[in-house]
Formats: structure tokens, sequence, C-alpha cells
């Protein structure tokens, strides 16, 4: 416990650009995390059907009730219930294998493509059930956009790998609409800078961190409601990561942002709350200050202490 | 003794050698627990000694019954008395064969005079001789060599890197096999073409518009002096490897990409080993089933609408060989299309694309190195194909673009040119050297071309 406030705090010093303010998005910056205070509250401890803590929100935008995957036999997601706010980031942390991406990838729809993959319960997404018969999971992916864990421009030109999505959608009327949006999303993407210059060039020539924003700029283009990001950053250095982290701050103004992250302090300084998920089941949700500092599930507590994962 | 005999011995020969040389390298040390002395581990000492016994012994045993027989025959011939010596080459070879016939106790041609019988008994006798001391000198060698190596094995001796070298020396001939033949045919086709463009010139063959391969064999013949212009043949070829390529590349394309992209995997577990069936069919059976089944149908069709469609025709070669072309387009493509990596499809579908969208906007542009790579070989096969345009083109050289009449390729006249009975130095059969150097040439530049097109783009997207 005191090692992790330890490293937190040698991060903060070592990279203060990546520590924008703005305590409303990253509410757990500024507050110690005391081993004392955890001690003091009686943990749950078995793995149960219920979910500790508190899965609803106020203003939801995704809502999720008891929702089930299956690989085939393979029991991925167990009835899972849980809410997602307009504009606000949710962290989903968890040991390798625990459902995570699956979960992710329910919302989107991209599970689809998966032969195996079926999935129950309902999800809906600004009140309209998402695994409904009318909806066209097209559609629904231009409205849910997704960050992969590598990034994977497509073997395009910069300027078309921004301009992909809304020449499908047809959101732009004209070239000059075109470039417009591919400027905006690329510039919202802080990325706009460095590749102005090299429109022409092919994405995959980019570093890796400057892939990962081309790939976030992709999605914005489409103007998206929420953004699902899979492990965005777990293929980037600190410094690319950093920039990630606080665009990720800024576009949480405008999304919603799920976000799945193998680093605590990740998610501690970019989300507002926190999933922790165990074998396929949702064990506990708070706000992400309460899931750090007082966890109230013994796995929980185990899991962001070092104890598992 | 029979040299099979001596091939035994020296393999038995060989296998003591292994054993000598791993028990003399417990020997230098001083007995098996102590064989972490060894620079090598033991079995590399016995590798070694075999190495040295048989390689020379062998080396000796091919280049000995190489000569031999020349040898022999020299010395067969020196000995005839000069009458019989002094006549023309092809009388002598004759003679030659009839007493090699006669020394092996075979039926010969004419009747033996005792000259002839005087020389059998000669071959014989020099045969066995040869033989004697072919048995003597291996085997020695053999066992000198063993000798030398066991003398060698020291515990310092690096026995593991010898052997390596000579492991390493016997892969590089392995693989100079397949290269040094592929130099070899270059350079005989190569040369024999140049003969041909002696006897007939280089721009005729090439520009020339008539082909009639058909010269006089005899000198007193009838007939003409052949034309070899080769126009015709290359039309022929090109019309029927478009033919081909036309119905081969969009329904090879399209099954692959179904195949990959949209079949479930029930369809593909079904369907891949059939396309695979498909490829392994003889173009025999093509052929036939071009021939008789594909070219009538093309005549009824075509006087159905009111065509004059011959009963041999480019298009139906063209069809029946774009059918067997099919399962070698599908199958490159689709491992072309199987090597975008699934990132890319997920992104694209990820942003909302249908699948359509994401085939044709991103994975088939990033496939595309490989598609074309795949289309490339695939016109090299169609231009190489020689059965089924021997059985369904037709033989006649005419020189047009209508697919409903016979044309000839460059394969199908290499083939009638070599068929039958012909002299080896007549420009007849000399062209089809000529023919088979321009169908080098070609592929080698399709295949060049297609490589430098696959790097670009790699290079491009990578
Ligand atoms: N395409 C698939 N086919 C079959 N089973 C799958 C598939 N994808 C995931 N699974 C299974 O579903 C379970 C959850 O996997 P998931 O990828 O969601 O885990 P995760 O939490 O994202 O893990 P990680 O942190 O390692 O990415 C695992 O048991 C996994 O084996
Ligand atoms: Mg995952």
């Amino acid at each position: 416990m005191a090692g992790m406030t330890e490293m937190k705090i040698t991060e903060e010093e070592a990279m203060p650009e990546a520590r924008s303010a703005d305590s409303a998005v990253e509410p757990a910056r500024h507050r110690p995390m005391g081993a004392t205070a955890r001690k003091a509250v009686e943990r749950v401890t078995e793995l149960g059907e219920q979910t500790v803590g508190e899965v609803r929100c106020e203003n939801p935008f995704i809502v999720t009730e008891n929702v089930d995957v299956y690989y085939g036999d393979n029991h991925a997601i167990q009835n899972v219930t849980l809410e997602i706010g307009k504009s606000e980031v949710i962290a989903l942390i968890g040991p390798s294998g625990c459902g995570k991406s699956t979960y992710l990838r329910c919302l989107n729809r991209m599970n689809d493509s998966i032969e195996s993959a079926r999935v129950t319960g309902k999800i809906a997404l600004d009140g309209q059930d998402i695994y409904g018969s009318d909806l066209d999971p097209v559609a629904l992916r231009a409205r849910v956009g997704m960050v992969f864990q590598k990034p994977n421009p497509f073997p395009k030109s910069i300027y078309d790998n921004v301009a992909y999505g809304p020449r499908i959608h047809g959101l732009a009327a004209d070239r000059a609409e075109l470039d417009d949006i591919v400027h905006t999303s690329l510039d919202r993407a802080g990325l706009l800078k460095e590749v102005k210059d090299r429109m022409d060039e092919p994405g995959t020539g980019l570093s890796g961190g400057q892939q990962q924003r081309l790939c976030i700029a992709r999605t914005i283009a489409v103007n998206p409601e929420v953004i699902l990001m899979d492990e965005p950053c777990s293929a980037l250095d600190p410094i690319a990561t950093a920039r990630i982290e606080d665009l990720i701050d800024e576009l949480s103004q405008d999304y919603a942002i799920v976000i799945v992250t193998h680093s605590m302090q990740q998610a501690a300084r970019v989300s507002k709350r926190v999933a922790y998920f165990h074998l396929g089941r949702l064990v506990e949700v708070d706000e992400t200050d309460k899931i750090f500092t007082n966890p109230r599930h013994k796995l929980t507590e185990d899991y962001i202490t070092g104890r598992i994962g | 003794m029979q040299n099979l005999t001596l091939i035994l011995l020296l393999a038995a020969m060989a296998g003591g050698a292994f054993y000598a040389g791993r028990r003399r390298s417990f020997a230098v040390v001083g007995g098996p627990a102590h064989g972490a002395q060894l620079h090598s581990l033991p079995g590399y000492y016995g590798y070694f000694t075999l190495i040295w016994c048989l390689l020379p012994a062998l080396g000796l045993f091919f280049v000995w019954v190489l000569l031999e027989p020349k040898v022999i025959v020299a010395l067969i011939v020196q000995s005839l008395p000069d009458p019989q010596r002094m006549v023309s080459e092809g009388e002598l070879n004759l003679l030659v064969n009839n007493i090699r016939n006669l020394a092996a106790g075979d039926a010969i041609s004419g009747d033996a005079d005792a000259v002839m019988r005087d020389a059998a008994e000669r071959y014989n006798e020099y045969l066995a001789a040869s033989r004697r001391v072919l048995a003597t000198l291996t085997l020695g060698i053999a066992g000198l060599g063993g000798a030398i190596a066991l003398r060698r094995i020291r515990p310092e001796f690096r026995a593991r890197n010898r052997v390596e070298q000579v492991v390493l020396y016997l892969l590089i001939a392995a693989s100079s096999i397949a290269i040094l033949t592929t130099i070899g045919i270059v350079l005989s086709v190569l040369f024999e073409a140049i003969r041909f463009f002696r006897e007939v010139s280089l721009t005729e063959f090439l520009f020339g518009l008539t082909w009639s391969p058909q010269t006089a064999i005899r000198a007193d013949q009838v007939g003409s002096s052949g034309s070899f212009g080769a126009v015709p043949l290359f039309t022929g070829t090109l019309l029927i490897t478009t033919i081909a390529m036309v119905v081969a590349v969009p329904v090879g394309l399209m099954t692959a990409i179904y195949l990959a992209e949209y079949s479930s995997s029930r369809v593909r577990a079904v369907a891949k080993p059939l396309l695979e069936i498909l490829a392994g069919i003889p173009t025999v059976v093509y052929g036939f089933f071009a021939a008789l089944t594909v070219a009538p149908w093309v005549r009824t069709a075509g006087e159905a609408i009111g065509l004059e469609v011959a009963s041999e025709s480019a298009l139906a070669a063209g069809l029946v060989m774009g059918i067997m072309i099919i399962p070698l387009v599908s199958s490159l493509s689709d491992d072309a299309i199987h090597a975008v990596p699934t990132a890319m499809r997920d992104g694209a579908l990820g942003l909302g694309s249908t699948r359509s969208e994401t085939m044709i906007k991103v994975i088939l542009p990033a496939a595309l190195p490989g598609i074309v790579g795949g289309i490339l070989l695939a016109v090299s096969r169609a231009i190489g194909e020689t059965m089924i345009v021997v059985m369904a083109a037709g033989l006649a050289a005419n020189l047009t673009a209508n697919p409903f009449e016979a044309v000839t390729t460059v394969t199908v006249q290499i083939v009638t040119l070599l068929v039958g009975d012909q002299e080896f130095d007549s420009a007849k059969t000399l062209a089809a050297f000529a023919l088979g150097l321009v169908l080098f040439v070609v592929t080698l530049c399709l295949n060049v071309i297609g490589l430098m097109f696959v790097r670009k783009y790699r290079e491009q997207y990578e």
C-alpha cells in the first residue's frame, strides 16, 4: 500500500505536464490513500451473485442488465448489471481473462463477429435496446466507437485513415468539409501538429503513440457518443501514455468513455468510477477514490494491493 | 566382385569406423568416465572417422564407375585389327555395341566372327580386372582413411567442428542441385536456340506472321524449308491465357472472399478440401473434358446465337483452363486475405463499416500484394499449360483474336515439334528450343515484375 502511494508521487513528479488540473474528472489524484482507513471496514469475501457498491448512476446512458456472455460452453460474463453515465469515464479493471474485453465488446456488438459468442440480458444505449431486432449493429458502432489495445491504423495515408469513417457514413458533403473533419479530429487527438505536413504518408509509418492517437482521431471523426478503449496504452511508453490520458480527460467532457486498463494508477488518474471484474463476475463498482481507498470487497482489495492479478 | 557387394562392404566398414572412432575417443581420455575431457561428444569422433573412411572411397568409386566403360571401349578399339578400326564412326559404334552384347551373352545383329569373339573375350577380361582393382582400391582407401582419422583423435581434437563442416558442404551440395539443374536447362535451351537462330533469323521468328514448321527430312523430299514466324503462337497463347484469366480471377477472388470472410466454419471445412481436389485433377482429365464436353457445347451455344464456331476453339480451351486455375487463384488470395491482421478488420468494423465496406476498403487493399502475386503465378501457370490446349484448342496456327476459332499455343507447338520421328538438328526440332526459351523468358519476366510489385506495396504498408 505504501509502495503504491510512493509510486504515484514519483510518477506525478516525473510527468507534470500530464497532470493538467481538472479535479472533477480525476477525483482520486490529490487524495491520499490511507492504509488505516482501509482496515476499519469489514469486507465482503464470497464471490456471490451480488455486485458490491453502486452499479446505478445518476444520469445513465448505457444500461446493462443481467448480461451473460458465453463462448460456446465457456461462461465468460456472468450476470453483470452496470449503468454508465453520460460524459463519465469508467475504468474496468481485473485480472487477465476475467472478461473485461468481452464486456466491452458487448457494448458495440463486436462480439457478433465471433462465431461462438452468445450474449443474453439487456443492454440499452440511451434507452434503446442494442440487441433488439430493429437495431443495425453497423449504425450502433458509429455511435459507440472503439479504440483497441494495439494501435491498428489502416494501411492507408494518415488523411485517409481519419477520413475513412466520415466517408463511409457520408458525414461530409464535399472535400472541404471532409478536410475540416479530418483536421479537427486530428487536432482533438493532439496529433495535428505532428502530422499536418505529412498527411499523405502512410499511417503505419507513425510511432506507436502517434498511431494510437491516430486511431483515436479516426474514432472521434465519426462523432460517436461513447468511446470504448481496450487497454489503449498497453503498447505505449509513459510519455505517450500521459498524452493519451490527457486526451481522455478532454474527451470525457463530450463522450462517455469506458476504458479497460491493467494499470491501477491509470484507472485512478482518468476515471470517475471503477468496476472490478473477477472470473466473469462484476465484483465491485464505485467511485474511483472509494475503490482505491476503501474497497468493500475482499477480492477488490486483494487485487488493488497486488495480491492477485 | 559385384559393385553391390562392394557398396555393402563399404557400408559395413563405415559402421565399423563409427564405432572404432567412438571407442578410440574414450580410449584417449581413459574410459567413458572421463568423457568430459573430450572437446566434442564421443559420437562426433565416430562420425569423423566414418566420414574419412567413406567419403574418399565413395568418390573414387563413382569416378571409376563413370570412366570404366569409356576406358575399356577405348582399349578394345585399340586392339582391333586395322580393317575393323578404319571404318566410319557409326559402324564402329555398332561394332562396339555388338562386342558388348556378345560379351554379356545377349543376341547381336549379324554374325559374330572370330575377331569379334576375341574382342568380346578381352572385354570380359578387362571388365573383371577393372572390378578387382576397383574393389581393392576402394576398400584400401576406406581402411586407410579410417586409420588416418583414428590416429588424429586426441582429447582436444575438434571433431564436432569438422563434422559440422562436412555436413555444411553436404547441405550446400544438395541445394546446388536445383540451382545447377536450372542453369543447365537454361544453358542447353539457350545453346539449342542459338543454333536455331543461325538458320532462322531472330526477327523472322519474333515478328513473322506464318507458322508452318514442316521441313523436308530428306534432301530429295518435296516440301518446303518451313516458315517459323511465331506471332500466331504468341497471340494464341495470349488469347487463351486472357480467356482463362477472365474466368479464373473473378471467380477465384470471389470464392476467396466468400470463404475467408463470409462463410461459416462448417461451409469452409467442406469447400476448402473440395477446391483442393479441383486443383489435384490431372490436366489430361481437364483436357478431355474440354475437348469432349465444353468444345461441342460452346459450338452449339455459338450456333444457337448465329455464330460460326470451330469445333476446336480458343474459347473452350480458355474456359476449361480458367476453371483449372480457379483453385490456384482462390487459395493464394485466401492466404493473402487471411494474412491481413484481425486488428484491421476489427478497426474497420468498430468504426461502423459494413462487412462489404470492410472488405473492399480495408482488407482487399491490404491483401492486394498477395493477390497480385497469386494472379501472376496463375498467369505463368496458364502460359505454361499444355495438355488442355493440345486437346481442345487445336493445332492450326491461326493469327486471330476471335475466341471462336481454333488457335495454337507455344506449348502445343513444342509438343508437336518433338513428337514423332525427327532429326535432332533440323530447324524444326530446334524451333522447339527457341519457343522454350521464349516461354522461359516470359515467365521469368512475369515473376520478376510480380515480385517487384509485391515488394513495392509491402514497403508502403509496413
Ligand atoms: N474469441 C474468443 N473465443 C472463445 N473464448 C474467448 C474469446 N475471447 C475471450 N474468450 C474467453 O473469455 C474469457 C474472458 O476473456 P477476455 O478477453 O474478456 O478477458 P480480459 O479480461 O480482457 O483479459 P485480458 O486482461 O488478458 O485482456 C477468457 O476465459 C477467454 O478465454
Ligand atoms: Mg482484454
